[in-house]
């Protein structure tokens, strides 16, 4: 099982690359939405013994979510504003991939120095969840589309969720119902100012929301 | 009793959603605001009934929610009346931006009714929840409903504070959520089935947390509430948001959710305190909080926009709070007795700004001027103001903002007090150069001062300056601060023994003594 | 017996290497839904270059005829050290795999020389070109390569720093360990091929127009058996480099080295049919996106090589 762990892992690893190497937007809205799909499938290759019905529906509801309903907001938000497809990034995609990786560096170093509980399953579990936090987090602030922030949020909270799928982190259905129906309305509520800020502005480039500062 | 706190503003929220005439829906809003403060009013009386807890353990009022409940509820019940005059006149003139006179429509006012309903239902979610998921869960509701608050006028300025304000308190938060599951494997680490995030069984439990892995947890929930609560320098989304929100929304972040917050770091110190890793805590707690002192010190001086300047001045709160639970023992309880003096005080000076707002229309500290002969009531209630919260006596905050010192010093901290005395005497210099113009400088003052000021706003200002008149102050806009006031007051002059009581008790909940 | 396999191996290669070049272009042809040139093509235009006297331009000295030369000789040197998946190579030693990146260097390096010496404007901007996203293809080479060689030393229990011992411990039973690794150097081996030989997505071996070449450019001088000779590196080059690559992808490890060498062949032949499938789907990078191409098989490789050393 190993096998497809790891393999589950280093796909995500790689979808994080592609958003930060990626220079159009849809290519970005369908890699987070890839990476959503690998999510569901983390904890049913990570804990093949304790697959129960309510994990299962756990991760078919995440994964419909976060890899169909957003994506298809982001993408409506997206033809909506009428805006150019490109990224725009304030740091460049290459030295954005290169960042990336030294992010790789940091986040195997950091999971190192802490003990891992024993069923961790893979040593990668870790190191992958926080790069891919800190990957959603490096795109907030390196790219200028509101979209792009909004997939940024995403993809951290998919690395916050990986995690706590990794380590069979067992919250009580009601806290997992509601930290889904929060991510959820959190990018509706996104989308929507996202479609607000294009009408008022006419574009949705943050970089130019910069009327408010002391 | 709890399900009363939580269901009565959300059913209220949902029916003003689909109430078309505008006076039943605001009836509504104020007999809602009433209502909560009803079922507070009942948990102070009944300390049993609060004590039953909800669905498993998963909420119950101890000392510490009742405190926060109570200062919430009595600033939304202030809001709330503030609202009904509010609405009319919002409803009523037509809406010109203060800044470059562009004209803007207001967001539908049914919305803003049900969200800000919806709001103090998520506020007592948090203040109510003692499971650390839950409370998660309902700190990132009160940042999505709050969102549509702020974006009420709708022009480009207050779009650009709402999307600052989401994308910066939901990273934050989902810094937290990680926090969150951090803890989860710090129960495992040992090895040993895992605690759920009960707080009673983390506390129970707390020895055998690995402490590498709580660590980490800590840090991270910190600088996720954190940065909900404003503490530098994670609060760059506050000073935009409190001054493009309408002025009772402005009250509600800092007097109510920034509470929140500091309730939900709150949980987490008093679990590391039972977990033998207070000083770990406690630290972190006192560089953030002096950080955001001088941070907001700072940016107090020469600040050009009023309610930027209170914003600043929430921040500066916020680190004193962080700073009286980082030193504990008596400046715990004294951060307990201030959290309660700043939502009122600064609720009412919200307040007030918004009717100075009104009537000058212009957030500019060199438009608005002559204030105590153009607007007696409010300009009185922003001196007052201003006096409480710099920290003058006889105010409540005096007397708090004076125990957190003496904690200082009886835990023997001569350099933090130092900071923080520096801190408080920059404020209150900074502060009062501007709020002192506002009142006393006469209007023509402006011309002298530049018109760098505001192109639109100065000359409509001119027009009217060879005679300050005085300009109308309807009561619905004065009663609710003139209340906030007095009680300010009165907390500075005496402390009722019940609510010194419950502070104490307050405090020793959340494990700070 | 693996030693003849060994043998055998550089023998097809000398004599095969130009019979992929025939393959790609059958496929692109076939996709395209052309019938297209004969399979032996390239034999029939190396024979015809052959035959033919070689013109030289008076501006170029010794150089540009020594860099056709010298880039097969560093081609002829390679083969020998290149093991096919589980057949050896000829000659094996520690840090082999450093001496092959290097004299591929050299024959590049020759051959940007020769079309410096012209000194014309589109071959200097072809070397240029040439050595910049060589530059970057470099490193992909190296650490996937290295990636490949810590695996095997965690397999082996040893330090095999010869490209024979890394390829040989690559084996079916390792697979559900090593899998994802073994992708990821592929990966960045495939950029590699694909940039090295000239191909789409970084350069297309077919355009006519100077200003979008890069490899084709600098040989524009060249005629005559000079051309023959560059053709055949050419070939050999992707030969070699399809080598590496079917290594990983073609984990036979029977114990015949007759076996494996069979499969390794008809894995270079599928490879080449892969390559001209790749060729008739994807469209050219822009040239400024080539870099970023390059630096993501880095990247890739220097993934890999985190996953084994964690």
């Amino acid at each position: 099982m190993l096998f497809w762990l790891d393999l589950v892992l280093v796909l995500l690893v790689l979808t994080n690359l592609r958003l930060l190497g990626s220079s159009r937007l849809a290519s970005c809205i369908r890699t987070v939405a890839a990476q959503a799909v690998l999510l569901g499938v983390l904890p049913l290759v990570a804990h093949p013994h304790d697959v129960s019905l309510r994990v299962v529906a756990l991760c078919l509801a995440g994964a419909a979510m976060k890899a169909g309903v957003l994506p298809w907001l982001l993408r409506r938000a997206v033809v909506s504003a009428n805006v150019r497809s490109e990224v725009e990034p304030l740091v460049g995609f290459t030295t954005s991939l290169l960042l990336g990786i030294v992010l790789l560096g940091v986040a195997i170093h950091v999971a190192g120095q802490l003990p891992l509980p024993d069923d961790a399953g893979s040593p990668l579990l870790m190191p992958v969840a926080l790069f891919t936090t800190v990957v959603g987090l490096f795109v907030i602030v390196s790219r200028v589309k509101a979209v792009m922030q909004a997939l940024g949020y995403l993809a951290m909270e998919n690395g916050v969720y990986a995690f706590g799928l990794a380590f069979a982190v067992h919250e009580p259905l009601l806290v997992e119902m509601g930290i889904l129906l929060d991510v959820f309305v959190a990018v509706l509520v996104m989308g929507i100012t996202i479609h607000h800020i294009s009408r008022e502005f006419e574009h949705i480039d943050t970089d130019r929301l910069s009327s408010l500062k002391d | 009793m709890i399900w009363a706190l939580l269901l009565i503003p959300a059913v209220a929220g949902l029916l003003c959603l689909v109430l078309r005439p505008n006076a039943p829906r605001r009836a509504l809003l104020v007999l809602a605001a009433l209502g909560h403060s009803a079922a507070v009013a009942w948990a102070w009386a009944d300390a049993d009934g609060r004590r039953s807890a909800a669905i498993g353990a998963w909420m119950a009022i101890d000392e510490a929610s009742l405190v926060f409940l109570s200062i919430t509820s009595l600033l939304f019940l202030a809001a709330a009346v503030y609202a009904v005059g509010y609405l009319a006149r919002e409803n009523r003139e037509p809406q010109h931006n203060p800044e470059d006179g562009l004209p803007f429509e207001n967001y539908s006012e049914t919305v803003f009714t049900g969200c800000l309903l919806a709001f103090l239902a998520t506020m007592s979610l948090v203040a109510v929840s003692r499971h650390l998921g839950l409370i998660w869960v309902a700190v990132e509701a009160t940042t999505l409903v709050s969102a549509p608050l702020i974006y009420f006028h709708r022009h480009h300025r207050s779009l650009e504070a709402t999307w600052k304000y989401l994308v910066i308190c939901s990273v934050g938060i989902a810094l937290a959520l990680l926090g969150n599951f951090f803890l989860v494997v710090a129960t495992r680490a040992g090895g040993g089935e895992p605690i759920p995030l009960l707080l009673q069984d983390l506390t129970a439990g707390a020895a055998r947390l690995d402490h590498a892995w709580l660590k980490a947890a800590f840090l991270l929930l910190l600088v996720g509430y954190g940065t909900k609560m404003g503490l530098a320098p994670m609060h760059t989304w506050l000073p935009d948001a409190h001054s493009e929100a309408p002025s009772l929304v402005s009250a509600l972040l800092s007097g109510a959710l920034l509470n929140c917050a500091f309730l939900a770091i709150l949980r987490v110190h008093g679990l590391m305190v039972s977990a033998g890793l207070g000083d770990f805590s406690r630290e972190l707690l006192v560089l953030f909080g002096l950080l955001s002192m001088a941070l907001a010190s700072v940016f107090i001086l020469n600040q050009a926009d009023f309610k930027r300047m209170l914003a600043y001045s929430s921040v500066e709160h916020m680190g004193i709070l962080a700073l009286g639970i980082g030193i504990g023992g008596l400046a715990g309880y004294g951060s307990m007795l201030h959290a309660v003096n700043h939502s009122l005080t600064k609720g009412m000076l919200f307040l007030a700004a918004g009717n100075i707002l009104a009537a000058c229309r212009t957030k500019s500290t060199l438009a608005a001027r002559d204030l105590l002969r153009r607007l007696p009531v409010s300009g009185l209630l922003w001196l007052v103001g201003f006096l409480a919260i710099t920290g003058s006596p006889p105010f409540g905050p005096f007397l708090s903002e004076l125990t957190i010192l003496k904690g200082m010093l009886d835990a023997g901290n001569v350099a933090v007090a130092v900071g923080y005395l520096l801190a408080l005497a920059v404020v209150f210099v900074g502060m009062a150069s501007v709020v002192l113009q506002m009142l006393y400088a006469p209007v023509e003052a402006v011309e002298l001062a530049g018109d760098a000021a505001s192109h639109e706003a100065a000359p409509r200002v001119k027009g009217r300056a060879a005679e300050p008149q005085r300009e109308p102050e309807p009561l619905w806009s004065i009663v609710p601060p003139l209340a906030l006031a007095a009680a300010v007051l009165v907390l500075g002059l005496w402390v009722p023994a019940p609510l010194a009581e419950m502070l104490q008790r307050a405090a020793a909940v959340v494990g700070v003594n | 017996m693996a030693i003849c396999a060994a043998l055998l191996h550089v023998l097809l290669a000398l004599v095969l290497a130009p019979l992929l070049l025939g393959i790609i272009n059958r496929t692109k042809a076939l996709v395209a839904g052309r019938r297209g040139q004969p399979l032996l093509q390239t034999y029939y235009d190396l024979a015809k270059l052959l035959c033919k006297g070689a013109v030289y331009s008076r501006t170029t000295t010794w150089v540009f005829r020594m860099g056709p030369v010298v880039a097969l000789a560093g081609l002829l040197l390679v083969l020998p050290m290149i093991p096919l998946g589980g057949v050896p190579a000829v000659v094996a030693f520690q840090g082999d795999l450093l001496l092959v990146a290097y004299l591929l260097g050299v024959a590049r390096f020759a051959t940007v020389l020769a079309a410096l010496d012209t000194g014309s404007s589109f071959e200097g901007m072809g070397a240029s070109r040439e050595v910049q996203f060589s530059a970057l293809a470099e490193p992909a080479l190296i650490l996937g390569l290295a990636a490949m060689a810590v695996q095997a030393a965690q397999a082996l229990q040893a330090q095999p720093l010869s490209l024979t011992a890394i390829y040989a411990a690559i084996r079916p039973e390792t697979l559900p360990q090593a899998g994802p690794v073994l992708l990821l150097v592929a990966a960045a081996l495939a950029a590699v091929f694909l940039a090295e030989n000239a191909r789409i997505p970084v350069d297309d071996p077919n355009t006519h127009l100077e200003l979008t070449m890069i490899h084709e450019v600098m040989v524009l001088d060249h005629g005559g058996p000079d051309f023959a000779l560059i053709q055949y590196t050419a070939a050999l080059k992707l030969w070699v480099l399809g080598t590496l690559l079917v290594g990983v992808l073609v984990p036979v490890r029977s114990g015949w080295p007759l076996v494996d060498l069979l499969a390794g062949v008809l894995g270079l032949g599928i490879l080449a049919v892969f390559t001209g499938l790749v060729e008739s789907t994807l469209a050219r990078l822009r040239l400024v996106r080539v870099p970023q191409f390059l630096v993501a098989a880095s990247v890739l490789s220097i993934l890999a090589l985190f996953l084994v050393l964690r």
